[in-house]
């Protein structure tokens, strides 16, 4: 059904950046598969004698104040970071791609309105806040994270969705789709969806990023994954206070966070270059 | 010595060949027609000219224009003789005016930036020149957006803004083209009144050589690249002698095989007293709802087996018509029936869909990009209610792939792999699976190529004579109805204002109208007798 061809576009190819983007992703991603299976050291043991140490053969990015091992907790908070963000971009899909979907067959109408127009109410709050807020009321922790998070991908995807499904729904495809006999329910998942999943696929990735830094910043919080939990953000906040005697704690979790942020975004950015010159030139 | 000279002109796009030794010459007070399919490199000729090349292009040869390498001049220069001494005239004038600049503003900049004059003389400057070409200042006042304007109109002001400074040349790619062919023939005219009015050199760009044939004193005709055939306009009358200049001749002064078949007597589609209403929605307290009929009280009969044109010009209600009988917009009065059913908007059975099958105009956007072609061919399927086995689908859909003239193995291939009359050649395959009795040609060969055009006018007939169909040809050029229907009905503001049978219409033409209609089309035959 959503036949995706990547082949049919052999003229303009992926942009070095997009490489490069997945290059840092990829190696993020890795460290995060391994720490299922596999970490340098257990992160939930605490040496207080190894506290503080920089990077090392043993420890090869050092260890923090509790003298547990920096790239165990680093490899296991992105598995974290990833699992939030993924399933937030998740939700949002989940429940904006239908909205948007709806509103869009149902153009103009009164559900229309009243789809966008809530849309616009939640797009009026500051995410961050009303992100602290939700995890307030029902408590920390990672779950409680994915929801907040995930609740600000939904009028993203639905309004993502909606404006590019109204430009496919002006087409002549449409109407000859329309004269074949198809409601509006199969037009929508038999053409509109395949023909507007490059700009979804796009804004995916952005929102990814995005949500792997509302995870960081609520951890940073204390809202996020609970101790012993590791976390990145978590870790960048216990890191302040003994930022001069031991600044490797803030730089390499910190760097993670960066590098899987730019490696999505250089990822949106190729693919977004990818997919334009072929929607300018079909419109 | 001549205005404006190509000598063994070459064009390299990324290294591949666009345009290979061209030469050709054109003197002041004489128009040039370029002619050639989508393709052939007659744009980018005009497009070297004037040094509005994309990039990786790479040109070879000399262009010289009054006594000047233009390929050796800097791109400053270059800029002070577009628009000065080169007039340019876009194909489509929907894009061509800048939408929030009105007309005054548009044609007064390019009179400003050319000479120095104050503001005030170029706006005054601007309105002789919009009056020259038609838009007087009474009916057409300079403070006019593009938007309040038509096609037609807008392309008046995109000429206005070529000429204003009266150039020595100007090129103009396909004008006529996105328009209507009564708007054509007005432009037509106009374009001739200002050539020798101002003893312009005009190089006109073309795929039409109907329309060439009525203006131009000389004429290039090319096919990939190159020129096939070159030579003063009587070349035409004379006979051309390359092969490829001839099947074009053919196809320009096409005339189908006549419709061969008898229409029984018997109703298929009767439209009667139909018409739609626009109310605008722009909320005011004070007036009443301002009422649009795009359709007024229209009443129409299709018998079984026949073919029924429906000419008009843009903006007519003929789409409105096609959407109705389709089912797709609902009606304000009237009634439309279907052998027995009635066709009401949005809740239309399948077993009424079946018998109503339709071609859409544009080749390239009635399909989704994302399907292979066994895939929108047997998108009607749908309509049965019997499953049809994924075999049995495959056996069909190659069947009329080979039956409108493409491979059984197209049937893989996704849409962007043809070119636009092998699209339509798929968009007819699929109206014809599920069987339809009637099939609406929704200015289905109006976005193509003249040759191409022929070929599908041909298996239009050919396919109508052998499955029993019945069509109803929408256009909005006249001649284009002659050979394929034997009933006609002329549209204007949403009223039939003639109607009959085809040969009848043709030989006595009882409307104003009609006569129009009939005169503004270009006739190849009509064009070499005058010469």
């Amino acid at each position: 059904m959503f036949s995706f061809k990547f082949k049919n576009k052999k003229k303009n190819n992926l942009s070095l950046s997009f490489w490069v983007g997945l290059l840092f992703v990829f190696i993020v991603f890795l460290l995060a598969l391994i720490s299922f299976i596999w970490t340098p050291y257990d992160v939930t043991s605490l040496v207080i004698s190894e506290r503080f140490k920089g990077p090392s053969f043993s420890h090869v990015l050092g260890t923090d104040h509790f003298g547990r091992d920096i790239l165990s907790m680093i490899m296991v908070g992105a598995q974290t970071s990833i699992a939030v963000a993924l399933v937030a971009v998740g939700i949002g899909i989940f429940f904006g791609l239908p909205l948007g979907m709806i509103a869009a067959a149902k153009r103009g109408t009164f559900f229309d309105d009243l789809v966008m127009r809530f849309n616009d109410l939640i797009f009026a709050f500051p995410a961050l806040i009303i992100a602290i807020l939700i995890t307030a009321i029902l408590g920390p922790g990672a779950f409680n994270a994915i929801i907040a998070i995930g609740i600000f991908n939904i009028p993203v995807f639905a309004r993502v969705a909606r404006g590019a499904a109204l430009t496919q729904w002006s087409k002549e495809y449409i109407l000859a789709a329309k004269v074949s006999g198809k409601g509006t329910f199969l037009i929508s998942i038999e053409h509109i969806i395949p023909n507007i999943l490059n700009l979804l696929i796009v804004q995916a990735t952005i929102q990814f990023s995005l949500g792997i830094l509302a995870e960081a910043g609520l951890s940073y919080v204390g809202l996020g994954a609970q101790p012993p939990i590791p976390s990145l953000g978590r870790m960048l906040a216990d890191s302040q206070t003994m930022i001069s005697i031991a600044p490797h704690m803030a730089i390499f979790p910190g760097m993670v966070i960066v590098i899987t942020v730019l490696g999505l975004n250089l990822i949106g950015d190729g693919l977004r270059d990818y997919f334009d010159p072929k929607l300018r030139g079909s419109s | 010595m001549s205005l404006i000279q190509a000598k063994d002109l070459s064009l390299n796009i990324h290294n591949q060949k666009i345009l290979n030794n061209l030469n050709f010459e054109a003197n002041t007070g004489e128009i040039l027609g370029i002619i050639g399919e989508s393709g052939s490199g007659k744009s980018m000729t005009a497009n070297s000219i004037i040094q509005l090349l994309p990039h990786g292009a790479s040109l070879r040869g000399e262009i010289i224009f009054d006594n000047k390498n233009l390929l050796n001049i800097s791109e400053d220069k270059m800029c002070n003789i577009r628009g000065k001494d080169i007039g340019f005239i876009f194909q489509e004038p929907m894009t061509a005016l800048n939408p929030l600049k009105n007309i005054g503003d548009q044609v007064s900049e390019v009179i400003k930036l050319h000479s120095n004059i104050t503001l005030k003389d170029s706006v005054k400057m601007a309105a002789k020149v919009l009056q020259r070409v038609g838009l007087p200042q009474e009916k057409f006042p300079l403070t006019r957006y593009p938007f309040e304007l038509s096609g037609g109109q807008r392309q008046r002001v995109v000429i206005a803004m070529a000429i204003a400074i009266k150039p020595k040349l100007l090129i103009a790619d396909e004008p006529s083209t996105a328009l209507d062919v009564t708007t054509q023939a007005k432009l037509i005219q106009l374009l001739k009144k200002l050539v020798s009015e101002d003893d312009l050199c005009l190089i006109m760009i073309t795929h039409d050589l109907a329309v060439i044939a009525e203006m131009a004193d000389k004429i290039i005709i090319m096919k990939e690249g190159e020129i096939i055939e070159s030579g003063s306009i009587n070349i035409l009358k004379k006979g051309l002698k390359s092969v490829y200049s001839k099947t074009l001749f053919a196809a320009s002064d096409y005339k189908s095989k006549n419709i061969n078949k008898i229409s029984s007597d018997k109703t298929l589609l009767e439209v009667k007293n139909v018409s739609r209403d626009y109310s605008d929605n722009s909320i005011s307290f004070f007036k009443s709802k301002k009422i649009f009929k795009a359709v007024n009280n229209v009443s129409f009969n299709i018998n079984y087996n026949e073919n029924v044109g429906l000419v008009g010009e843009s903006g007519c209600g003929k789409s409105t018509i096609t959407r109705a009988i389709l089912g797709l917009d609902p009606i304000s009065q009237g009634k439309i029936t279907l052998e027995a059913d009635e066709i009401k908007a949005e809740n239309v059975d399948n077993e009424i869909r079946k018998k109503i099958q339709v071609v859409f105009q544009d080749p390239f956007g009635s399909f989704n990009p994302r399907h292979n072609v066994f895939k929108l061919v047997s998108e009607p399927l749908f309509l049965q209610k019997e499953k049809v086995k994924e075999k049995e689908k495959y056996e069909l859909v190659e069947g009329l792939l080979l039956r409108v003239g493409l491979k059984a193995s197209d049937s893989k291939k996704y849409i962007h792999e043809f070119s636009g009359g092998q699209r339509q050649r798929i968009a007819i395959a699929r109206s014809l699976i599920v069987k339809p009795k009637l099939i609406i040609l929704d200015e289905a060969v109006s976005a193509l190529d003249v040759s191409i055009r022929a070929q599908i006018l041909d298996l239009l007939v050919e396919l109508s004579e052998n499955f029993g169909l019945s069509y109803l040809f929408i256009s909005h050029d006249l001649s284009l109805v002659q050979s394929i229907t034997t009933k006609v009905l002329v549209m204007k503001s949403g009223e039939i204002v003639e109607a009959g049978e085809t040969a009848d219409v043709f030989k006595f033409p009882k409307h104003e109208y009609t006569k129009t209609l009939l005169d503004s089309s270009p006739n190849l035959q009509k064009a070499l007798k005058k010469l």
